[in-house]
């Protein structure tokens, strides 16, 4: 599968934009890494290229098709920069991963999930186990690409060396494309197989 | 050695009264055996994951902490014991905090008058017009409200603010959220200016990259616990740290081979009894089922049975 | 060891407060039961005239005194406190359903209805209460009913206004988002995201109504544009009694005043203290 930026702008004002003309383009057994400064709208990048916000210009397409208003489980996946808002703190775990895919157990210990973690709520669990959880819960069987936007700025170095070390993994064994935005050249170096460097 | 000492934290710990769901009241151990040192003329980095409570220990030493919490420990400034009285003397004074966003500032009111603390004598204003020129901050940052301010801006204010009276000890708190190392190196360089004449910084940041860079020394929090005390320079080599999980930090350092430690930092409610770290750490034995003393090896500290 | 400095001492309360908040809210919502099944009971003593006891002042067998009828105050009292209750209690389900109705509607169906409800929100905003409330009430021939729905047309504002913003917070929620691009349906998310959400705060809003209603009741009646004199709401004794005041029966008039500003004041306990057992931000004190 291809996912496609089209030169993508995006601005709340008329004329005043954030994003400017981005274009580029993914092939879904790709890692490619999307560096650019703090401030650069990186997460409004994210939420264009998973189909939650429209870009005031161009467009996203997944195989032709864009991905603004694709109904149903969204082929690609978006794993936000803070997994406390992520979820809802009302519900249990195992209520919010049953509203996706189901997930592989062998997803869940990889990422050293223990059962009893999904019988709690948000509030009871650190930033770094909740963050696990967030990524497990984007890896349905439907899921083509993730986008994951700094999902690792706010963990310990160990924590993100096991995620991302479990991602180059579960995205080789199933040709997943992973489209990696961060302001931390190095780790797109480590991660990806391809870079692309946005500056303002 | 204890002349040059500015503040000492022994034996720190924070608790917090919560409920579960319901009516059931219970407490929670957040911290239990906290220690960090930072002398004259040091700029001390506390790194931990989030969670390994190296905010509440910023809010201990200012006496900020949230009303249902408990918090008991030495804390020696210029080795006077401190109480929570000479704490909240101490705070905004010799005591200044950096905090990590504009939210701690008053979005109603104008920046120049938050600095100077809403003073109207001639001196504040001569010498908060002094620190912005000094801090690169253009004259009419003056009459800016908070909003107007970028993140890099935000953060030369509150370094002024702190500097409105001559503070011996700076905490900033993740004072760099989101930069790239460069440009975190580099708004970081008037703290290492205020270190560098003599002042205390007591920089935390889950950011361990960063406080290699920076830092004199490094305190390692893990699970609301030090485990090592370490010098910057200790990070050259795994064999000079002392505490497991530091060496698996050092070797999940990208440019030591991004190797991941298998396991997580428990939940407040699942902490061990005896060794934090006992759960994941490869050289695990029975001993680290009981209380642990800190020891001292090669100059720094470490927490941990067998350390060598 | 060494001794330890105690920076920071929670002192747990004996009863937490938690506990102290449900106490709380018991307490208001029994006594508020009593007034009213008492006052439903008292009907008859209510209107018993009596001539060999009028003009009373307090005593034992008449707490609250009695008036140039020789009615026993307290019994008057009661009633008149039960059919403010219920009359505020209709006045603030039919308000606290506009609120939410329109609330939801401002916030979900693009700028358009948003515009359009805020605009009405203002309007009702804009004309001063108690005129408005004289307005409908004549309008709709005052009594009952002109109270009732006076009262629920000119209380919806502030609430509906809250219950748009928690929908639009909650609709920008990144776990809301997130469910719909695991494919959840609206109305799933709705329910199960949405709904308990905005609930409480629907709830505390509704309980804080009353005491608007019950007062604005009042005021109504005092004037003379709600109730009809034989339906002895509290704004009736209390009006009825101004003429007395003069003759220095001071009884006619304070503790029914005084009747009315406790319900009111145990009406808005309840609602905050429902608000502290279910707000998150004073969740752990």
């Amino acid at each position: 599968m291809l996912l496609e930026a089209r030169e993508i702008s995006f601005g709340y004002k008329k004329g005043y934009h954030i994003l400017n003309n981005i274009s580029f383009a993914a092939e879904s057994s790709e890692r490619v890494g999307i560096v650019a400064p703090s401030g650069f709208g990186k997460t409004t990048l994210c939420k264009i290229l998973a189909g939650y916000s429209k870009p005031s210009n161009g467009q996203v397409l997944l195989d032709g098709e864009d991905v603004y208003g694709m109904k149903g489980y969204h082929p690609v996946q978006m794993i936000w920069q803070h997994p406390e808002t992520s979820v809802n703190p009302r519900l249990r775990l195992k209520e919010t991963i049953a509203e996706g895919d189901q997930i592989e157990q062998r997803i869940i210990n990889a990422l050293g999930i223990e059962h009893d973690w999904l019988n709690r709520f948000p509030g009871e669990l650190s930033g770094g186990e909740l963050q696990r959880f967030c990524i497990a819960r984007a890896l349905g069987q439907r899921t083509r690409f993730l986008i994951a936007d700094e999902i690792s700025t706010m963990l310990d170095m160990i924590t993100q060396a096991q995620i991302w070390s479990f991602l180059l993994e579960e995205t080789e064994k199933r040709k997943l494309g992973l489209i990696v935005v961060t302001h931390n050249t190095a780790l797109a170096e480590k991660v990806c197989t391809r870079i692309q460097i946005l500056t303002k | 050695m204890s002349q040059k000492e500015l503040l000492k934290v022994e034996n720190l710990s924070v608790s917090f009264t919560g409920y579960e769901r319901g009516f059931r009241q219970i407490d929670l151990q957040v911290i239990e055996n906290l220690n960090v040192t930072v002398k004259k003329g040091e700029m001390v980095a506390v790194v931990g994951a989030s969670g390994s409570g190296k905010s509440l220990l910023a809010h201990t030493l200012l006496g900020i902490l949230p009303p249902n919490s408990t918090a008991c420990g030495n804390i020696y400034f210029e080795g006077e014991l401190l109480n929570a009285q000479k704490i909240n003397q101490l705070r905004g004074k010799e005591i200044a905090f950096v905090p990590q966003s504009v939210t701690y500032l008053d979005p109603l009111k104008k920046v120049g008058s938050q600095v100077r603390k809403d003073k109207k004598v001639i001196e504040s204003y001569r010498k908060q017009q002094e620190l912005f020129s000094f801090y690169d901050l253009p004259a009419k940052t003056d009459n800016l409200y908070p909003f107007e301010l970028s993140g890099g801006m935000a953060r030369r204010v509150f370094l002024s603010a702190a500097m409105m009276e001559t503070p011996k000890l700076i905490v900033a708190d993740e004072p760099t959220p989101g930069l790239h190392l460069e440009a975190a190196k580099n708004s970081l360089k008037h703290f290492r200016e205020f270190a560098d004449k003599g002042g205390g910084v007591l920089l935390i940041t889950h950011d361990i990259e960063l406080a290699l860079e920076v830092s004199d020394r490094i305190a390692v929090f893990y699970a609301g616990t030090t485990v090592e005390e370490a010098f910057a320079s200790d990070f050259q080599s795994e064999n000079l740290l002392r505490h497991p999980y530091t060496k698996a930090l050092w070797r999940a350092l990208p440019q030591n081979g991004f190797a991941p430690t298998p396991g997580v930092q428990p939940y407040v409610k699942d902490k061990p009894q005896g060794c934090v770290y006992a759960p994941r750490c490869s050289v695990y034995s029975s001993k680290c089922n009981s209380k642990i003393p800190m020891q001292t090896i090669r100059n720094g500290s470490v927490l941990c049975a067998c350390a060598k | 060891m060494t001794d330890i400095t105690i920076l920071q001492q929670y002192k747990k309360p004996r009863l937490n407060q938690r506990h102290k908040t449900l106490i709380y809210f018991i307490f208001a919502v029994v006594l508020l039961l009593c007034i009213a099944i008492s006052g439903s009971l008292m009907g008859e003593i209510a209107i018993t005239t009596r001539s060999d006891a009028k003009n009373l002042l307090p005593s034992m067998a008449h707490p609250f005194g009695t008036d140039w009828l020789g009615r026993d105050m307290l019994a008057r009292t009661l009633k008149g406190l039960s059919i403010s209750i219920v009359i505020g209690i209709l006045a603030s389900v039919i308000s606290a359903i506009l609120a939410g109705i329109l609330g939801v509607l401002a916030a979900s169906f693009g700028k358009k209805t948003d515009a359009v409800i805020e605009f009405l929100i203002n309007v009702v905003l804009g004309i001063p209460h108690l005129l408005l409330l004289l307005l409908i009430s004549y309008a709709l021939g005052k009594g009952m009913f002109g109270v009732v729905i006076a009262v629920a047309v000119s209380h919806w504002p502030m609430l509906a206004r809250v219950i748009r913003g928690e929908v639009l917070a909650i609709k920008e929620a990144p776990y809301v988002k997130i469910a719909k691009k695991l494919g959840q349906h609206n109305l799933k998310i709705a329910r199960k995201h949405m709904l308990p959400h905005i609930f409480p705060q629907f709830l505390v809003g509704f309980i804080l109504l009353f005491p608007h209603a019950v007062l604005h009741e009042a005021a109504l009646t005092f004037l003379g544009f709600g109730l009809k004199p034989e339906q002895p709401g509290i704004g009736i004794i209390l009006s009825e009694s101004m003429k007395y005041l003069s003759l220095g029966m001071w009884w006619l008039a304070v503790f029914p005043g005084l009747a009315l500003l406790s319900t009111v004041l145990l009406f808005d306990l309840m609602g905050s203290s429902l608000r502290s057992l279910i707000d998150p931000h004073s969740a752990n004190k």
